[in-house]
């Protein structure tokens, strides 16, 4: 597969750098991503995969380069054009983050309820048509705190597509599932995606479940993209880095053990120091 | 040794230039999003069923506190108060000094304190544990404006609500006055309500009674709020910022109470 065609791609992330604290995250990241298809970023805990979305959808401003969405610089628009951009996207949190007051029937409905002047008996059957689509129309009376990790979500992706978005990111969604809801939702992205001719990015740490469904992949470590290519290439990949994590081995370049000084010296450190003191 | 008490010192003043940075930050970023409160209220006032929902849980459910507050309070201003004017001769004018105290100071003042534990508390925890779980997050990425669809509606909210339940206060609180006074002191019940008509000002009494409960209502609620969306999102940060939105609420009341009447007094 080849993503260097500039035209179908719908988000583009061109030499881009972001750090904060006085730590540089990303150095000089490039991808594209085409339309219609399902990409992955993944990578360690901790690598800024969650960050890269975040500077796609415009919450975080990058220190160099750019993301780019439908060709618009993110950062560069006003928060009326980052509002107009975020209309085209829908975006999966990691713990679904359902509006805790609303039921599921209103957290389905609040998207269309701010942006729309549809009409109560066009937006009931919207929601329910998307609850359908995620297996949930008939748990659309029940409150968040009544639905399982799973379900919720799944409302969350229910919300998520709720204007019929070009572009869906998921933010970690196969995390803390068990293998059916897993299953589920790893089903719901691609079909989803194919339904709607939408563009769907994943943030995720799950090979199986990633390389299942993803059309292309991108691996992101120590700030940059160390590997990248379809699921096959990176099953095959002699990359130590992408073979430790592909095959979740323990150790390898991510060390098992965090730096630190020598073993011996710290064991008898504290007994000396004890005595010392 | 010496090098040792330069580090220390050197340390401490680190710690209280940082310490008194911090300060100013966050006061700065407290007038940040006051300024966006109001920016955004046109926005809010357009879904103002919000706002009349929050006017609900921040009022409507701060009524018991502060009634059944206001009425001892009340009781125990005419115990206190007659024990005192009894000495001069002057019983007759608890009425009076009942509904002064309440309608100029403990009215505002001590809504104020209640809705501060009460209400501010729970704006503060609410927001810090949607903040916690993406939800403002979710929101700004569903292009609607948290600003404008949970900060300024529970704002406004706070704003109506502190002083009816400020006038509430005041009037149980009288009720309580009454009923110790003259059921069970024994107090002329004409003597009581006439001292209190002839003496309380509309404009001095009630009027900054009022102003004071305002000025409260805005400063409690941006406390909280601004506790709130600042907060950690971690437990620990969000309990800090609650516990933070009660004294800095206390404080604030206090303060600015001292500098209402100033201005109230010299005017």
């Amino acid at each position: 597969m080849t993503l260097n065609k500039a035209s179908q791609n719908i988000v583009e992330i061109d030499n881009l750098s972001f750090g904060y604290k006085g730590r540089m995250l990303h150095q000089g990241i490039n991808m594209v991503f085409p339309r219609g298809k399902v990409i992955a970023i993944m990578g360690g805990s901790g690598t800024g995969k969650t960050t890269l979305l975040r500077l796609i959808g415009g919450q975080l401003k990058p220190s160099k380069g750019e993301a780019r969405v439908e060709g618009q610089v993110v950062h560069k628009q006003t928060r009326d054009g980052i509002y107009q951009l975020r209309r085209k996207m829908g975006m999966l949190f990691q713990q679904g983050a359902l509006f805790t007051d609303l039921s599921v029937y209103e957290n389905v409905a609040f998207p269309l309820r701010e942006h729309t002047n549809l009409p109560e008996s066009m937006i009931h059957d919207l929601v329910l048509m998307k609850l359908n689509a995620v297996g949930l129309r008939g748990a659309h009376k029940l409150m968040p705190t009544e639905l399982s990790g799973g379900m919720a979500r799944r409302v969350s992706l229910a919300r998520a597509i709720a204007l019929d978005p070009d572009i869906i990111m998921y933010d970690e969604p196969f995390a803390g599932l068990d293998p059916i809801s897993m299953g589920v939702i790893c089903d719901l992205i691609r079909t989803l995606n194919d339904a709607l001719g939408a563009t769907s990015i994943i943030v995720s740490h799950d090979v199986k479940e990633t390389f299942t469904i993803a059309d292309y992949v991108y691996f992101v470590a120590n700030g940059v993209v160390a590997a990248e290519g379809t699921p096959d290439d990176l099953r095959n990949s002699t990359l130590p880095f992408v073979h430790q994590f592909v095959h979740g081995e323990k150790d390898g370049p991510v060390p098992f053990h965090y730096a630190a000084g020598d073993y011996a010296q710290d064991l008898l450190g504290f007994e000396q120091t004890r005595r010392g003191a | 040794m010496r090098s040792s008490i330069l580090v220390s010192l050197t340390r401490f003043l680190r710690n209280i230039g940082h310490s008194f940075s911090d300060r100013v930050w966050r006061l700065g970023a407290g007038a940040r999003l006051f300024g966006l409160t109001l920016m955004y209220s046109g926005e809010s006032f357009r879904r103002f069923h919000l706002t009349i929902r929050e006017v609900y849980f921040t009022g409507v459910m701060s009524l018991i506190i502060v009634l059944v507050s206001a009425f001892f309070v009340g009781m125990v201003l005419a115990l206190q108060g007659y024990y005192t004017l009894q000495k001069y001769g002057s019983s007759e004018a608890i009425g009076v000094l009942v509904a002064l105290s309440l309608i100029r100071e403990l009215g505002p003042v001590v809504t104020a304190l209640l809705f501060a534990g009460r209400a501010g508390t729970a704006i503060t925890a609410e927001i810090g544990l949607m903040k916690a779980t993406e939800q403002l997050a979710a929101m700004e990425m569903m292009a609607v404006s948290p600003i404008a669809r949970v900060i300024a509606p529970r704002f406004w909210a706070g704003v109506i609500a502190m002083p009816v339940l400020a006038a509430l206060f005041s009037m149980v609180g009288i009720l309580g006055g009454y009923m110790v006074a003259v059921p069970l002191i024994g107090v002329d019940a004409g003597a009581f309500w006439s001292q209190m008509q002839a003496n309380v000002d509309w404009r001095l009494d009630i009027v900054n009674g009022v102003i004071k409960s305002v000025v409260f209502g805005v400063a409690c609620t941006m406390i909280a709020l601004f506790e709130g969306y600042d907060a950690p999102p971690t437990a620990e940060g969000v309990s800090r910022a609650t516990t933070r939105t009660v004294v800095t609420s206390s404080l604030a009341i206090l303060g600015l109470d001292f500098v209402l009447t100033s201005f109230m007094i010299s005017l």
